[in-house]
């Protein structure tokens, strides 16, 4: 008999997670402990030197954490994956598990502000050199290149551009040097985008976004899809006795996960950055219904786009699918099922009014969150981008009257009555 | 008789066989063959070493060759490379094995072709022990996509 392949909405649910052997329960049991005893001195030895696979200390791995990482694992098509506290956890430990003092990082220029920092400042501290690059430019990718570059690295949707990246020709340029692509896939979700599917070699969520889905958890992950050639030469440490774990060489040994083993054993063991057993069954619970909030995110905000862009009192809308919009032909090739929930739109007025429009709206959420249930809303020229002047915010991508909206899943005519009463409001 | 790589038919080989002579192993703790070695033993398989360097290793009589071995063999698992595989896969039809399993990272046709004439299961590329964790239950502990998808109550496997 073959091996049936499962439907992607079968995954959510199923993937990761049989009835628990010791009780049968149905539900992922939470496994609320942060040690495992031993059977004897010898099973101890055994487990330490990973000759046994089993938990240890909850740090390193934990039942209910791992069928987290299996289910995204699964739903990302990818083999195996280790789950971090946060979204920026999960990306730092998959770095720190490629790149070491000395070594250089190509990045798209246009991320997550927090991505931004890390790489610019904290991993400048470490020794990490990162060089940003237009992220519409394979070209440029490949112009940045040296020697010791050890990862190439973009998001899918661009937060807050909402610019769509050419997975397949990053990968390309990754490739042709020999090291992988690494893409945070947060706002595109496994639903819309399967990076893996366009040679993309390591996946980043942070899964306190679409995953969990209803801004109730902090977590990430970290997802490798098994295929990247980790003897070619430019990766010893996957490949040389490792001095964080007393010898083993990791893809030898391990194969095919043998990236998510190291960064479990050696970074993710000693940065200590784990996600807790309740946050990743709340998470579970969330990915239960990713395939049935995906659709309805990305309907409504397309909506949206649609009648902000008739709108008298709005100056632009930028919605990846949107007709004419820049990034819709590679929308449409890498997020045929929708372009997500977030769209943002200038209104007319510039900063006051749009201050005045976050003022004057009624159930939609002012606050620094993205992928919530819950429709939220965001003024970034008064908020996350306040301290920079005007041309500083230029620069990132931030206009003064740029408001950014993350579509929830409420009554789609009650999201737009809301935002046309706050429009009007912000005109007066 | 052929070349296996479906869970279910990996599922079986990993049920019938119950000797397995693992041509390769090391007694150095740390390298890979030891490894999967000692968890298969652990599994409740008989581990029969194959190494002239040894006389014993995880505490079983350690042979020269395959066809040194006195008793039946079920599976006969290579650490070696993979142009060794050819005379390996000679020796696993002559000893009367029922399954040749090349290790991560080796693959050879000419060998397997050998093997599956004679009727026996051929596994290439795939290690035991992480085909055995994947399958019997344990390896869900690494976060591995195991591609198991059932609602039935796993007996306790350890």
């Amino acid at each position: 008999m073959a091996d049936r392949k499962f439907g992607f909405d079968t995954l959510c649910l199923h993937a990761g997670q049989i009835p628990d052997a010791a009780t049968g329960a149905r539900a992922q049991p939470i496994y609320q402990t942060t040690s495992f005893v031993f059977d004897s001195a010898d099973h101890a030895a055994s487990l330490f030197n990973l000759q046994t696979f089993g938990n240890v200390y909850s740090r390193i791995s934990n039942p209910t954490v791992a069928a987290l990482e299996e289910r995204v694992a699964a739903l990302e098509g990818g083999r195996a994956a280790l789950a971090a506290a946060t979204g920026m956890a999960a990306q730092m430990v998959a770095l720190l598990t490629l790149a070491r003092h000395g070594d250089h990082i190509v990045s798209a220029r246009t991320l997550y502000g927090g991505t931004y920092s890390q790489f610019a400042v904290t991993f400048a501290q470490f020794g990490i050199d990162a060089t940003f690059v237009d992220a519409d430019d394979p070209a440029a990718f490949r112009a940045a290149l040296k020697p010791n570059t050890k990862l190439v690295y973009a998001e899918t949707i661009g937060n807050p551009q909402l610019n769509v990246c050419d997975i397949d020709a990053l990968a390309e340029v990754a490739h042709g040097a020999g090291i992988p692509l690494v893409i945070d896939s947060t706002l595109a979700s496994p639903y819309l985008c399967r990076p893996f599917e366009h040679g993309a070699d390591i996946v980043v969520h942070s899964a306190t976004k679409y995953l969990g889905g209803h801004g109730t958890t902090m977590g990430g992950i970290v997802v490798e899809s098994g295929k990247f050639p980790w003897d070619n030469g430019n990766f010893p440490q996957m490949t040389e006795p490792s001095r964080g774990y007393h010898g083993v060489r990791f893809y030898e040994t391990f194969g095919d996960f043998g990236f998510t083993m190291k960064a479990r054993m050696e970074t993710m063991r000693t940065l200590g950055a784990t996600l807790s057993p309740l946050s990743a069954f709340l998470l579970l619970q969330g990915i239960e219904t990713l395939h049935v909030r995906m659709p309805r995110h990305c309907e409504s905000a397309l909506a949206v786009a649609r009648h902000l862009a008739a709108h008298p009192a709005v100056e632009w809308v930028n919605y990846p699918l949107l007709a004419g919009n820049r990034y819709e032909t590679l929308a449409r090739k890498y997020l045929p099922r929708g372009a997500g929930g977030i769209l943002t739109f200038g209104v007319k007025g510039g900063a006051k009014a749009g201050e005045k429009f976050i003022e004057s709206v009624q159930f939609l959420s002012h606050l620094a969150n993205v992928g919530d249930a819950k429709t939220l809303v965001i003024h970034p020229a008064s908020t996350t981008h306040r301290q920079l002047s005007d041309d500083e915010q230029r620069a990132a991508g931030v206009t003064p009257e740029m408001i950014r909206l993350s579509i929830g899943l409420e009554t789609l005519d009650d999201i737009v009555w809301d935002i046309d009463q706050a429009l009007a409001q912000s005109q007066k | 008789m052929a070349t296996v790589d479906d869970i279910s038919g990996l599922r079986g080989i990993l049920t019938r066989t119950h000797v397995i002579a693992v041509v390769g192993l090391s007694a150095n703790w740390y390298r890979p063959s030891y490894f999967a070695a000692k968890y298969m033993q652990e599994h409740g398989y008989r581990i029969v070493p194959v190494n002239p360097n040894y006389t014993d290793v995880l505490g079983e009589t350690c042979y020269p060759d395959v066809a040194s071995i006195p008793g039946k063999v079920d599976m006969v698992d290579c650490f070696r490379k993979s142009d060794e595989m050819p005379a390996l896969a000679r020796e696993a039809v002559a000893k009367g094995a029922k399954v040749l399993w090349m290790q991560l990272g080796i693959r050879n046709d000419e060998a397997a072709k050998i093997a599956a004439d004679a009727g026996l299961d051929v596994v290439q590329n795939r290690c035991m022990k992480i085909e055995h964790a994947r399958i019997m239950g344990g390896l869900n502990w690494a976060g591995v996509n195991t591609g198991v998808i059932s609602a039935r109550r796993p007996v306790a496997n350890r």
